[in-house]
Parts: C-alpha cells; sequence; structure tokens
C-alpha cells in the first residue's frame, strides 16, 4: 500500500469495510470528487445508502487530486452558465454543510484579452454572465493593474492587454480536502468505500448491466455509474458505448512561494494559462493539455517551458522563480467540451465525463445532478442537457472559448 | 515524447508538428449508414494502447508523415 493511501486511511474518520458485500443498489466506479459528491448526496438527500463507491487507486488519486482547484461559472452558453453557478454557490455553502475546513476562498479571475476579437468574445461572455445573474464584468487594464500590480500589461512587447472580464465570484479550495469532506461525508451515512478495488468487467445480464468484477470478487448492482477519469472509453466500450471522448494529460506545476500576494487568479484565454497563488504562497500554474490524447502522466519538459514562457509573458516576476513540483492529469475531453452526464444506451450503466479541464468546479453540481438522477430515474433540468444523447440528436454544448485550453 | 525523427528531416523537435487526429475506420459491424456517419464524425477509438495518427511537419518539410504511438506512454513506435 502506498504512502497516500495508507495517509488517506489513517487520517479520514471513515470506517473502511474490509471487503464489498455481494449486492449494492448503486455501484459507484472511481472514488473522486464527482464519484463521492454522487455517493454523499445519494445518501444525505435521498436516504439510498446502500451504496458502494470502488476506487483502482486511493481516494482522489485521479484528477480530483490534480487540478488546479479553480472554482467559476463565467461560460460561454446559457445551459453551463446555469450549472456551474449552482456549483459555484454549493461551493460557497460546503464548508457549512460538511463540517469541514476546504480553505475556500474567493478571489475573482481575470480572463484577459490580447486581441479586439477576444475582447469581443470576453464582452458576449460578460453579457450572457450578468443575464444570468452571474457577476462578470468588463475592466480596463488600468483596472487589472490595480487588481494585480505585477502584471506587465504590454505582456512582454508581444501579448498586450488590451481589457479583461473580470469574474468576481471565482475562487480556489484545497482538492484532496474536498473530496475527503464528501468521503466522511458519505461513509458517516453507511456507504461502504473501497480503495485498491479496480472494476475489471462489467457484468452483463441480457441488454443490461447488472455488476461489476473486482479482484474482491463479483458485486451485483441496480445502477452502476462510472465516475472514472481517462478509463471510461474502455470501461464503456466493453457493454458497446462509443464515446465521443479523447483523453490528453494535462500538465501543471507550483513554485516556491512569492512574498508578495496576488490577490486574484490571472489567466489569458489567448495564452491559454492561469496561475493563481496557493495558501502556502506558492505560484500554482496551468496551461493547455496536449496535443496528442496520451494517457501518460508523465510531465514533461517542452509543456512546462511552453507554459512558464506564456505565463511569464504577463507575469514577469515568474522569471526568477523556481518549478518545486510538477505533474500531469488525464482531460476526458468531449468534442463540444461539456461534459457527458446521465444515461447510455445500455441500462443499468450510467455516466459522469467528459469532465475535461473543467471537473472539479462541478463536482457538488454534478454529484448533486447525478443522484437525483439515480434516485428519481428523471435528470434534473440543471443537468438534462448534458445528457449522452444531446450528441445523436444535434444538441451540442459548444464551449470551447470557455474551457481555458485549446 | 520530445521529438519526433521526420522520415525526410530526422529528428526535430515536437514543437514543429502538428497532430492531426486519430487514423480511423468504422467498424464494419455498424451497419446503419446514419450510425456510420455518427460514428466517423463523433467518435475517437481514444485507445489505451497502440494508436496510428497523422502528424504535420508544418515547421519542417511541410509534408505529413504517420506515426504508430503507444499512449500508455507516449512513446513513438513508428514513423511513416
Amino acid at each position: 500500500m502506498t504512502y497516500a493511501s495508507r495517509m488517506v486511511e489513517t487520517l479520514l474518520p471513515i470506517r473502511w469495510p474490509d471487503r464489498p458485500k455481494a449486492s449494492y443498489d448503486v455501484v459507484i466506479i472511481g472514488a473522486g470528487g464527482h464519484g463521492l459528491s454522487t455517493a454523499y448526496y445519494l445518501a444525505t438527500r435521498h436516504g439510498i445508502t446502500n451504496v458502494a463507491v470502488l476506487e483502482a487507486d486511493y481516494i482522489a488519486s485521479g484528477n480530483t487530486g490534480r487540478n488546479t482547484t479553480i472554482i467559476r461559472a463565467n461560460y460561454g452558453i446559457p445551459q453551463a452558465v446555469r450549472f456551474y453557478k449552482h456549483s459555484l454557490d454549493m461551493y460557497a455553502a460546503l464548508e457549512d454543510e460538511t463540517g469541514a475546513n476546504l480553505l475556500h476562498q474567493t478571489k475573482g479571475i481575470l480572463w484577459c484579452a490580447h486581441t479586439e476579437m477576444t475582447m469581443r468574445t470576453e464582452r458576449a461572455r460578460a453579457a450572457l454572465n450578468q443575464a444570468l445573474g452571474v457577476e462578470t464584468v468588463m475592466v480596463t487594464p488600468t483596472e487589472i493593474k490595480s487588481l494585480v500590480p505585477q502584471i506587465d500589461l504590454t505582456g512582454g512587447g508581444r501579448y498586450p492587454i488590451l481589457g479583461a472580464s473580470h469574474h468576481l465570484p471565482a475562487a480556489t479550495a484545497r482538492h484532496d480536502r474536498v473530496a475527503w469532506a464528501y468521503a466522511a461525508g458519505a461513509a458517516r451515512y453507511g456507504v461502504d468505500l473501497f480503495q485498491h478495488t479496480p472494476v475489471t468487467a462489467l457484468t452483463v445480464e441480457g441488454e443490461r448491466v447488472t455488476g461489476v468484477e473486482t479482484p474482491a470478487g463479483p458485486i451485483s448492482a441496480g445502477v452502476v455509474l462510472s465516475a472514472t477519469g481517462g478509463r471510461v472509453t474502455k470501461l464503456a466500450g466493453q457493454v458497446g458505448i462509443r464515446l465521443p471522448i479523447r483523453t490528453h494529460p494535462l500538465h501543471a506545476f507550483v513554485t516556491n512561494d512569492h512574498a508578495q500576494g496576488l490577490r486574484s487568479i490571472v489567466a489569458s484565454t489567448e495564452l491559454m494559462c492561469y496561475v493563481s497563488q496557493t495558501e502556502r504562497g506558492q505560484m500554482l500554474i496551468g496551461a493547455e493539455f496536449d496535443a496528442q490524447p496520451s494517457y501518460s502522466r508523465q510531465s514533461s519538459f517542452d509543456a512546462l517551458r511552453g507554459y512558464a514562457y506564456k505565463i511569464s509573458m504577463l507575469l514577469p516576476f515568474l522569471r526568477d522563480m523556481r518549478i518545486l513540483r510538477t505533474w500531469a492529469g488525464l482531460c476526458d475531453i468531449s468534442i463540444d467540451y461539456s461534459p457527458i452526464m446521465g444515461f447510455t444506451p445500455v441500462d443499468g450503466f450510467l455516466v459522469t465525463t467528459g469532465w475535461g479541464t473543467w471537473g472539479f468546479k462541478a463536482i457538488p453540481a454534478g454529484g448533486e445532478g447525478m443522484a437525483e438522477l439515480i434516485a428519481t430515474g428523471r435528470p434534473p433540468e440543471l443537468i438534462a442537457p448534458f445528457a449522452l444523447s444531446r450528441f445523436k440528436a444535434d444538441h451540442l454544448l459548444a464551449d470551447q472559448g470557455s474551457s481555458g485550453t485549446r | 515524447m520530445h521529438s519526433i525523427v521526420c522520415p525526410r528531416c530526422g529528428r526535430r523537435s515536437l514543437d514543429e508538428f502538428t497532430f492531426g487526429g486519430e487514423r480511423r475506420a468504422v467498424p464494419d459491424w455498424i451497419t446503419d449508414p446514419d450510425e456510420r456517419d455518427f460514428d466517423e464524425v463523433f467518435v475517437f477509438e481514444n485507445p489505451d494502447g497502440v494508436s496510428t495518427e497523422r502528424w504535420f511537419h508544418a515547421h519542417g518539410c511541410r509534408r505529413w508523415v504517420t506515426i504508430r504511438r503507444d499512449t500508455t506512454t507516449d512513446t513513438i513506435l513508428e514513423v511513416r
């Protein structure tokens, strides 16, 4: 057992069952944010506690523990703005609800524009957000400078900053604490959590998924939900479901401490990079995902060099910082850059996937929506547009411009 | 993966290349014409293993190359 999984098991006030029961009402594959929040809301909102969450590695070992923890709702299509606004509001209340200290901090995010074309996009974004009750306003370079004194408004002479959309309620929260809060909350209500229990196959009877195979034995289930990140294509492929998803690695890194505070989160949709300051004072930097799909979590020098170049054009002080740690996660990118939540053509098998670079911010609302769907059999209004059937119905939710990646 | 050995230019930095997407065919078992169209437009094999794909040497010879790549480790197996 690895250090990280031992730490999770000793740290969390959770009852760890020895082995899974033969049968559960709901089996959730993947103990990341979405799997755990779905289990939590099934138990707390709908009284469904005969639930198992199976994790191949340890809790939050996937993308939940690898993202850059930004929570925002400044999306470019109404369905997404409504959904992420609800998630943002849920995050703001999550510390009170779970009693956990999630280091939730509202910081605001600046999306800088370097061309008139992007200014137009950002103006449209601000107008749409405001129409739906989300606080996103356009700010001038002077206002940007007063919010972030460290910024170089000439963008290194190459990417001049013409303005930005300022999304005020944007926040950050400690990612693994969010997962742990949901895990502990779900376990308190009787949900069984299992680490190091990979699902090796889906059990199919007739046209229906009726359970899963694991090294700890077969488990039958009324409903199987895939909340995996990275390997969903393979899992769904077992039951003949072909997904409009590619899996790309996305790298991130932190620098040593920056003595000066960086109040806002700074991003550029055009350069596709973003930076925020962690609670420890380190600068946390991410950017676009790799062009080629891959399942490798190896950070590459080329990616880091590219990120460092772009972000230091906006914040020149970063040139004097050192990279302390790098890592990578696997982004499931759907063809329209929006998530996929809900039923599949196979009975008994549900997915919450396509979380690309926008999964962490959606953990509360995604889990709440999936729990309601499982409990009632009907997708709630907020997540209904994100169904897998939208691709065949020609109701795509194209929103690449809000994803912060290529 | 840091570089690609271009058949014409030799070993060159990955920065010079543009990813052109996986090379795939709609499986034979999909027979319905609408389903075939859908699969062709929307679906990716997204393999966790060997992928055959096209890359464009944009900042080099400006020719397309076909690459077999192991996506599990992101290493190149063959360039044609």
